[in-house]
C-alpha cells in the first residue's frame, strides 16, 4: 500500500520537527488528510502505529488525530470554486486511483466545471500533512 | 520531505541529465545511458521527470506496464531497468501542470517511489532551468549533473546559463557532451571549456535513430549508443 510510504514520511516528519523544537517526547500528533488524495481513515490510522512502533521511544506513545480536509479548488481563468466531491463521480476508477497516488493529476482529468479549463489551483485539500505536533 | 534522503539512500550514484533545451537529445541520452548501463550489469532505476513531455517511454518503447504497490510504489523492471515515469498516472494525456503543482508531484513521486538498492539512477530532466531542476537540486541532495548541447548558438546559450546555475549552486558537474553534431569544426567545445567543466566529446548527427526509437535492441547497436558507452560510461563506473 502506498499509505505505508506516507505514514513513513509523516513520522519521520513529526521526529524531525520535534528534535528542532527540543522535544523528548510527542503527545499528539494532528493530520489533516486533503480530500484529494482519497484515504481511508482508519487504514491510514493502522498504517501510521504500523509505522510507529519500531520508532524511537520519543514518538511510540504519540496519539494520533487525524481529520479529513475537504478540498477547494478555484480556476484561474474564470475563478469558479468547487469541489473534489462534485466532479469525483464522472471521474473513472482508474483516474481517480492516479489522483490518490499524486494529487496533481486532478489537472490532467479534472476540467472547471464552469469554463472546462485545466488551470485551477487545489487551494486546499491536497495531501497529508502535520497540523501541529504535542510534546515537552 | 526528509523522507526523500531515506527513499534514495541506497542508491549509489544519481544522474539527472540536463541541458536546459528541448529537443537536444536529454531523454535519449538518459534513456541509452540507463540501458547500456544495465546491459553492463549493474543495478539501474530510470526516473522521468519531464512531466509535461515524458519520451523515455517511447524512446525505450515502454508499455503496459505499471507499478506494484508495496509499502510505497515500486517501480515495474523492464530490461534490468526500474522505470518510473507519470505516465502510469498521466496515460498519453497532456499534463497541464503549472510550477507549483510540478513541484509538489515531484515531491510525492519521490517521497513514496521504493528503489532500493540500485548502482545507478538516471534521471530525465524537462528543458528549462525552472522548478524541476531547482527541485532536483534540493531534494536529491548527492546528484550529479551530465550535460547535452548541440552546436546551435541557441542550444548554446541555454546550456551556458544552465551550468552557470549549477555551478553557482555548486552542483557537481560530470560533463558535457555535445551531441548532433554536423559542422566541424564546432564552436561548442571551446564555449564549454570556458566553464571548467569537462567536454566529454561529441556524438555526430546519427541517421538512424529515429527508427530505432520504440526498439531497444536497435537503440544498442547505433553509433549513438556506441558513443555514450565509450564517452560516459567509463567516466561514471
Amino acid at each position: 500500500m502506498h499509505e505505508y510510504a506516507l505514514a513513513e514520511a509523516v513520522i519521520s516528519t513529526a521526529l524531525k520537527e520535534s528534535e528542532k523544537e527540543g522535544l523528548k517526547k510527542i503527545t499528539k500528533i494532528k493530520l489533516k488528510i486533503g480530500e484529494l488524495q482519497q484515504i481511508d481513515i482508519d487504514t491510514f490510522k493502522f498504517i501510521l502505529n504500523e509505522v510507529i512502533q519500531p520508532q524511537s521511544s520519543i514518538i511510540k506513545e504519540a496519539k494520533i488525530e487525524l481529520k479529513t480536509q475537504d478540498s477547494g479548488l478555484k480556476c484561474r481563468v474564470c475563478g469558479h470554486k468547487w469541489t473534489f466531491k462534485n466532479t469525483a463521480k464522472k471521474l473513472t476508477e482508474d483516474e481517480s486511483e492516479s489522483i490518490h497516488f499524486i494529487p496533481e493529476i486532478a489537472h490532467i482529468y479534472i476540467r472547471c466545471p464552469e469554463c472546462k479549463s485545466p488551470d485551477f489551483e487545489i487551494v486546499e485539500g491536497r495531501g497529508v500533512w502535520i497540523d501541529s505536533i504535542e510534546g515537552w | 520531505m526528509n523522507i526523500i534522503d531515506k527513499r534514495l539512500e541506497n542508491i549509489k550514484r544519481l544522474i539527472a541529465v540536463g541541458g536546459g533545451k528541448g529537443g537536444i537529445g536529454k531523454s535519449l541520452t538518459a534513456s541509452t545511458l540507463a540501458l547500456t548501463l544495465s546491459k553492463l550489469g549493474y543495478k539501474v532505476g530510470l526516473l522521468d521527470l519531464d512531466f509535461c513531455g515524458p519520451s523515455t517511454h517511447i524512446i525505450l518503447g515502454i508499455k503496459g506496464i505499471y507499478p506494484k504497490e508495496e509499502k510505497g510504489i515500486i517501480p515495474p523492471e523492464i530490461y534490468g531497468i526500474r522505470f518510473m515515469s507519470i505516465i502510469y498516472y498521466a496515460g498519453d494525456n497532456p499534463s497541464p501542470l503549472r510550477g507549483t503543482d510540478i513541484s509538489n508531484a515531484i515531491i510525492e513521486l519521490l517521497a513514496i517511489t521504493q528503489w532500493g538498492e540500485l548502482d545507478f539512477l538516471i534521471i530525465d530532466m524537462p528543458p528549462g532551468i525552472g522548478d524541476p531542476i531547482l527541485d532536483t537540486i534540493r531534494l536529491i541532495k548527492r546528484v550529479n549533473f551530465l550535460i547535452i548541447t548541440t552546436q546551435s548558438k541557441v542550444v548554446l546559450e541555454t546550456v551556458k546559463k544552465v551550468l552557470k546555475v549549477l555551478t553557482e549552486l555548486k552542483v557537481p558537474i560530470i560533463g558535457v557532451i555535445e551531441n548532433m553534431k554536423m559542422a566541424h569544426p564546432s564552436n561548442a567545445h571551446p564555449e564549454i571549456m570556458k566553464f571548467n567543466i569537462p567536454f566529454l566529446g561529441a556524438i555526430d548527427f546519427d541517421k538512424s535513430i529515429e527508427t530505432s526509437i520504440g526498439n531497444v535492441n536497435g537503440l544498442l547497436k547505433t553509433n549513438f549508443s556506441q558513443e555514450i558507452k565509450k564517452l560516459i560510461v567509463s567516466r561514471i563506473s
